[in-house]
């Protein structure tokens, strides 16, 4: 990688001649708004709700004893019989469904996720502004295979726990160092006259529960 | 940038076939106009847009100056996560880093995340040469792909293609790449998508190595970030073993806060959207979750050079949003692809010319395909004064010289002198006055300029004639 090693030295190399001269640049001042949502958990949790519907996901809320059966009833409306389950996921949440669980141990191959109809996993916070739920492979979430690859996907959040009004408020509680995807409404595109089309190659069905602690 | 471009003509002869095509004038206007109008909405809903604007500037600004330092704290972040890092000086070297990757897993075939940097640097055909097929998995991408066509938006490659010329390229292509478009395939978006689906699918699950570009780089953690909406992005960002991302040493960011101002601006510019359906971010290689290689190449390719240029180095601020496009009236009649580049509309007029140097007939016309109307500049999430850049770049072609820019100094140089001297100039105005009856309807001898414009008509008496024997 010897001209590698040449290349590396002569971009930083002209970099630096090129901003030699260049006026003083301060960092950024952080003047914008923290947040754009009232004060109010009940109202940010009813922004994320209705966020969430706009961009085409379907939202529900349950209490945790209502939990397994709302899971089961939506698996069983769209007809799946087979659920990704991924590590950590709480047991009770699957209980009532009529299904086969393929919990992964890390092996299921793409092609073998394919043939699998759900997922069910939890999250590590939501959004509401923007109508966002983030995964970060962490316990009940699985790795990012998971959540992809199949049609359906249930996505339950704790609220109001993992609930944050924006954007700056989600940054600081999330790790970098893993692997994280930010999900707003099911697979979507706009490349057709740019009008927004749902469903292509991610999941085609979000469905999510919002779940009062 | 790429060779595909090449001898292309400039953008006024490329750009007048273009508006004489009405399907594509049609299939554009509906596009823009749709967008624009999606976009001032979600804009509208930020009432500290202003702020979040300079935000983004000055960001990108004190990156940019810093750049050096940010690169090599960028490298050993990615470094420590498991990744490593290549550096490519220009188009053929990045080509090269990337051929001879994907032979050492000795795969003949890739998956591509939609890439403006691939495209720039023309890596499909350079792979195609070393025998490696690389399959576009935007949906917009495959219809260019699949139709052998060239991209003319930045966000929307296949903006000029209408609902039923997609259906017809994918009725008569997809067959040749890999699974065919269902029989009876209508022009339904939401049918053209699952085609899309179908087809692509396949590619996904077999596929070891996958190649992305990014939108952001963030030099203190090493994550990057790819910013989507079909789920493409995710495919082949997750499911390959090995995964090598090709991405402009400006897409850099200083801190893992800095992402929260562009995660707020570039959806709502790009797309309309509160925020895109899938964000992708990761860090080096993760255990048991997504590829266990990691490469990435880090490209120059004329940014150094545009770097240097004080008015200039603003087009480096560019998130590739596209909002600039389609508010862009030369844009909305002129069409993508007579700006000859991967990067079209205003923006292109300014980073082509500037990434390529000013050499070409086409990067020579390039900084004038504008009405300087200031549309582009008032949606620009980072604030790029494009207007500015864009008569900067004028300066400096004129300095260049040229044969029409002799002739038009030569003119104006005689016109001062006229004006300066008064007798001289009755003795004209008295001249053309009497041979009105003899002037041409067009005027004589400058070409392009004067093949479309007319002579005004002149009056019988000059203005001060008039004066002279009215008011004294």
């Amino acid at each position: 990688m010897s001209t590698e090693t040449g290349s590396r030295d002569r971009i930083l190399a002209r970099i630096r001649a090129a901003v030699a001269d260049a006026p003083d640049a301060p960092e950024a001042a952080r003047d914008y708004l923290d947040s754009h949502a009232p004060d109010d958990p009940a109202a940010i949790l009813d922004l994320l709700h209705e966020n969430l519907a706009d961009y085409r996901a379907n939202v529900h809320r349950a209490g945790e004893a209502e939990l397994p059966a709302l899971v089961a009833q939506l698996l069983a409306a769209h007809g799946a019989r087979s659920v990704a389950v991924p590590d950590g996921l709480p047991a009770a949440w699957l209980a009532a469904a009529d299904v086969v669980r393929r919990t992964d141990d890390g092996l299921l191959t793409p092609y073998e996720l394919d043939a699998v109809d759900a997922v069910v996993t939890g999250c590590a916070l939501a959004i509401a502004e923007t109508g966002t739920i983030v995964l970060d492979a962490g316990p009940g979430q699985g790795r990012r295979a998971l959540t992809l690859v199949p049609d359906l996907h249930i996505c339950v959040v704790r609220a109001p726990d993992q609930v944050v009004a924006s954007v700056p408020q989600a940054m600081p509680r999330l790790d970098p160092t893993r692997p994280l995807t930010w999900i707003s409404g099911p697979s979507a595109t706009s490349d057709i006259e740019l009008d927004r089309v749902e469903g292509v190659h991610g999941p085609r069905t979000l469905e999510v529960v919002l779940l009062r602690d | 940038m790429s060779g595909t471009y090449l001898g292309m003509p400039s953008f006024p002869k490329a750009a007048k076939d273009a508006v004489h095509n009405v399907t594509l004038r049609a299939n554009l206007r509906h596009a823009t106009h749709t967008i624009r109008d999606k976009r001032a909405k979600a804009v509208a809903e930020l009432e500290d847009w202003a702020l979040l604007r300079e935000a983004g500037k000055q960001i990108k600004d004190h990156t940019l100056r810093h750049l050096d330092r940010y690169l090599e704290q960028l490298e050993s972040a990615v470094t420590a996560a498991g990744g490593t890092v290549h550096w490519a000086a220009d188009a053929e070297e990045a080509n090269r880093i990337v051929a001879d990757l994907v032979k050492a897993t000795g795969e003949s075939e890739v998956v591509k995340v939609k890439s403006m940097a691939t495209q720039e640097i023309g890596l499909n055909e350079a792979l195609k040469a070393e025998g490696i097929s690389a399959y576009e998995t935007d949906l917009a991408e495959l219809i260019v792909q699949l139709g052998d066509d060239r991209p003319s938006h930045i966000l929307v490659p296949a903006i000029h293609r209408n609902r039923a010329e997609i259906r017809d390229i994918f009725e008569r292509k997809m067959g040749s790449w890999g699974r065919p478009a269902p029989d009876g395939l209508s022009d339904s978006p939401a049918e053209l998508a699952e085609a899309a689906r179908l087809h692509l699918r396949e590619k996904f699950l077999r596929a070891k190595v996958g190649i992305s570009g990014a939108n952001f780089m963030v030099a203190e953690t090493g994550t990057l970030v790819v910013f989507e909406s079909e789920g493409n992005g995710r495919m082949c960002l997750t499911l390959p073993e090995t995964l090598i991302s090709v991405v402009g040493i400006e897409k850099v960011v200083p801190g893992w806060r800095d992402l929260e101002v562009f995660l707020q601006t570039l959806p709502r510019s790009s797309t309309a959207e509160r925020m895109n359906p899938y964000t992708s971010m990761w860090t080096g290689t993760a255990d048991a979750d997504g590829p266990r290689t990691f490469h990435l190449v880090l490209l120059d390719n004329g940014r150094t050079g545009t770097l240097a240029d004080e008015v200039g180095r603003q087009a480096l601020r560019c998130i590739r949003c596209s909002a600039c496009l389609n508010v862009c009236p030369v844009y909305e009649r002129a069409g993508g692809h007579a700006y000859g580049s991967v990067y079209p509309g205003p923006i292109g007029a300014i980073l082509s010319p500037q990434l390529r140097g000013i050499q070409s007939e086409i990067d020579v016309s390039l900084p004038y395909a504008s009405s300087l109307c200031g549309a582009c500049y008032e949606v620009c999430p980072v604030a790029i004064d494009i207007p500015e850049v864009l008569l900067h770049l004028r300066e400096k072609v004129v300095d260049q010289g040229g044969k029409g820019h002799r002739l038009e100094k030569t003119a104006i140089k005689a016109a001062g002198w006229i004006l300066d001297h008064p007798a001289a100039l009755a003795a004209v105005e008295k001249t053309a006055s009497g041979t009105r009856g003899l002037h041409p309807g067009r005027p004589p001898g400058a070409g392009a300029w004067t093949a479309d414009r007319e002579l005004p008509e002149l009056p019988a008496q000059s203005f001060r004639d008039w004066w002279k024997k009215n008011r004294t």
